[in-house]
């Protein structure tokens, strides 16, 4: 095909514009309330009071040290995460340093930057696309609560209106200390899942034990 | 030092050439009618001595009454700026000519106005909204928005 | 028909949606490409992912409120925005700045610029393919400078150092003799790039030539800054419409000819090379006295409008402000230095391959902050 350099500007149709637009509508008026933070780890643990299988030490070991995050970078905050992973605050030796491209390859998501309503439906849609198991850092004050711009008309007033969020990073940038001290805290508390399931709850109900 | 361009001489030139082209033309900026926005613009960049060829920016202000559309265009080769305004009266459906014609980098500059503050652009190729999505309800620039 | 003719495949135009997450595209931008097999036929770029109202915000702050904000604009660049913001305030209220106020912010805007184009020059050559070993060596030596601001104002990445009449405080002793060293090292460490990269033949096979913006297509579209310098416009607001105390110092402004990436990353280059001239003699006069002219907390300028602009990193990056002689501003407009310069992206790739416009758009250096404001 010949390429023309007057050929006419080629947009595509609003029709595109217009179903993106109601996308976000929908998305806007479901986000009420907050998501709530995964903390049934916390109660699982008194409950049960079962202490770690060993194999479940094994994979919690294998998981907390091979964090892959994604790259979903939106504003600020950004720079302070690469500035982490660069020469100086290398976060490679926590197993972090390859960023996946795809979230289909990755487990954690450090949200770095505010959300807007225009970019929440993506947002959820990656952290769907990520594979079980699955964690997220909300990275900074606009992850956190909206940060300095809470009162503007276009932005989530913190990502757990869209995503259940594990480690809350404050800060504005957080320093690279900061959000390697939140790494080490999201590794503790995976050190206390269980990822393997209960064999009482592997029988099938009404069959004789 | 880029020099800004002496107003009242510029205002006596295009009332010669454009007669009832200007509103105002006391102060430091030209105010210019919307429908002879087009002409004397393109007047201030092909002219010789004034060659207004770069536009530095298009903003616009929402004054309660009117809305003021600003441009400032400055010139490369002599170094002279100068500011040019126009008004729409009203607030609904305001509008003026679209300069992408002579500038290509009000495009979209022109459709964040657009967006943003609700003026709209005659002319323009692609005038559609740029930073909010498409169903916002209202203009967030403008005085009366109510979020 | 010739078996040739009748093998000769048919291809129609597709639209590819490159982003907003993306690893390539610096910050959440979104492009739908329409192209013919590998080659691209025209782009549609969608802004907005990053908008959050900082104009209106604008309005609900003080004068002095609104740096923080600004901070938030061009990220990489911080300094340079807050110093555009109160360059205009201080020329719509007519205030006179101090001499060491005024050297301070010299000082602080070139050592600005070299982190800036350390990190744009860094990712520019990550997106043509040479992953992250330049980037981590650019970092590096950013991390050094942001060392140096963060011994002036405490902070590593945003850091609200100016104020209108000044800046917010004083240096520590130990500022000037870190700087000095600072200074012969990042010499040392361009010639150290430069030898690595500037006859590269990757580089150059991905460059040269590639993504060429014409000089009038460059001043019809309003491009400032290296952009605009590689493409042989030789304009830059240091010397064209001097602001603070430029004139004193004297230094070249770099200028490229063919407009193509290649230029555009030696026009880089060679800005930083003139940034550590600048430094250097800056370094050498800085007077005493105060930092910050006396001003009232709740500043009112009068009524009016101004409008201040300067060099950023960037290109002209510039603030409108009206004011109604209340505390707040009326309307602050701020000239988006990245979505003018994003304005001649179409020209630019059109006709080249999916990974030329990769590289290309890294070489414009855009930061979505300053886009969608």
């Amino acid at each position: 095909m010949e390429i023309s350099s007057d050929k006419e500007y080629i947009y595509t149709s609003s029709e595109l514009d217009r179903q993106e637009g109601a996308l976000i509508e929908e998305v806007k008026a479901g986000a009420g309330e907050s998501v709530p933070d995964p903390d049934g780890w916390l109660e699982e643990d008194v409950k049960r009071n079962i202490v770690l299988t060993s194999i479940d030490m094994v994979l919690n070991w294998a998981r907390r040290s091979s964090l892959w995050p994604v790259i979903c970078f939106p504003a600020c905050c950004a720079f302070e995460f690469i500035a982490a992973e660069g020469p100086r605050f290398d976060m490679s030796r926590f197993g972090m340093e390859i960023l996946r491209a795809s979230p289909r390859q990755a487990d954690l998501m450090i949200t770095a930057g505010t959300l807007t309503w225009k970019m929440a439906p993506v947002v959820r849609r990656i952290y769907n696309q990520m594979p079980e198991p699955k964690w997220v850092i909300a990275m900074g004050a606009c992850g956190v609560s909206g940060g300095i711009f809470r009162s503007s008309y276009a932005v989530v007033p913190g990502y757990n209106k869209i995503i259940p969020v594990d480690v809350y990073v404050p800060g504005c940038p957080p320093r690279p200390e900061a959000l390697i001290y939140a790494v080490q805290l999201l590794q503790k508390k995976i050190a206390r899942e269980h990822p393997m399931p209960d064999p009482c709850e592997l029988i099938p109900k009404g069959v004789k034990r | 030092m880029t020099q800004v361009y002496a107003v009242k001489d510029l205002a006596a030139r295009l009332e010669e050439r454009f007669p009832g082209s200007l509103e105002e033309s006391d102060g430091d900026s030209l105010v210019v009618r919307a429908g002879s926005l087009l002409a004397v613009m393109a007047y201030l960049k092909d002219t010789v001595g004034l060659e207004f060829d770069y536009l530095n920016y298009i903003t616009a202000v929402d004054y309660y009454s009117y809305f003021e559309v600003v441009y400032q265009l400055t010139s490369l080769t002599h170094n002279h700026t100068v500011v040019v305004k126009t008004r729409c009266q009203g607030r609904n459906n305001p509008s003026v000519p679209s300069v992408t014609g002579l500038w290509g980098g009000a495009d979209f500059q022109e459709r964040e106005i657009y967006d943003l503050m609700g003026i709209g652009f005659k002319g323009h190729p692609n005038l559609k909204r740029i930073f909010l999505w498409e169903g916002f309800p209202g203009h967030p620039l403008r005085k009366d928005f109510v979020p | 028909m010739t078996t040739t003719e009748m093998m000769t495949l048919k291809t129609e135009p597709f639209v590819l949606n490159f982003g907003p997450v993306h690893p390539s595209t610096h910050g959440v931008y979104r492009m739908r490409a329409t192209l013919d097999g590998e080659v691209i036929l025209d782009i549609e770029p969608v802004v907005g992912y990053l908008h959050r109202g900082i104009e209106k915000l604008a309005e609900e702050r003080t004068f002095s409120g609104f740096i923080p904000l600004t901070d938030r604009l061009d990220y990489i660049s911080p300094m340079s925005n807050n110093l555009a913001y109160c360059l205009a305030v201080e020329k719509l209220a007519g205030i006179k700045i101090p001499e060491r106020g005024e050297y301070l912010r010299v000082i602080m805007a070139e050592l600005q610029r070299l982190a800036n184009h350390c990190v744009a020059v860094g990712s520019f050559l990550n997106d043509c393919g040479a992953y992250y070993t330049p980037f981590m060596y650019t970092f590096r030596e950013r991390e050094k400078i942001v060392d140096l601001f963060d011994m002036v104002c405490g902070q590593r990445l945003t850091y609200n150092y100016m104020r209108i009449g000044g800046v917010s405080q004083d240096i520590p002793e130990e500022f000037l003799p870190a700087l000095k060293k600072l200074v012969k090292q990042l010499a040392r460490f361009i010639e150290e790039y430069e030898r690595l990269l500037k006859q590269n033949e990757i580089l150059l096979a991905r460059t040269k030539g590639v993504g060429i913006l014409s000089r009038e297509t460059a001043i019809n579209c309003g491009i400032s800054g290296p952009v605009a310098r590689a493409s042989g416009v030789a304009w830059d607001l240091r010397k064209a419409d001097s602001y603070s105390v430029y004139d004193r110092f004297q230094f070249d402004i770099p200028v490229g000819e063919a407009g193509d990436s290649y230029d555009r990353y030696r026009v880089r280059i060679e800005e930083m090379r003139q940034s550590l001239r600048i430094i250097e003699q800056a370094m050498k006069d800085v007077p005493g006295g105060p930092v910050r002219a006396e001003l009232p907390h709740l500043i009112r300028p009068p009524r009016g409008e101004a409008y201040g602009h300067l060099e950023a990193p960037k290109g002209e990056l510039g603030f409108y402000i009206v004011s109604d002689g209340s505390i707040a501003p009326y309307r602050c407009h701020i000239r988006p230095t990245s979505l003018i310069n994003l304005s001649a992206l179409r020209e630019m790739v059109k006709g080249w391959k999916v990974a030329d416009l990769i590289a290309i758009f890294g070489s414009i250096d855009i930061t979505m902050g300053e886009v969608d404001r």
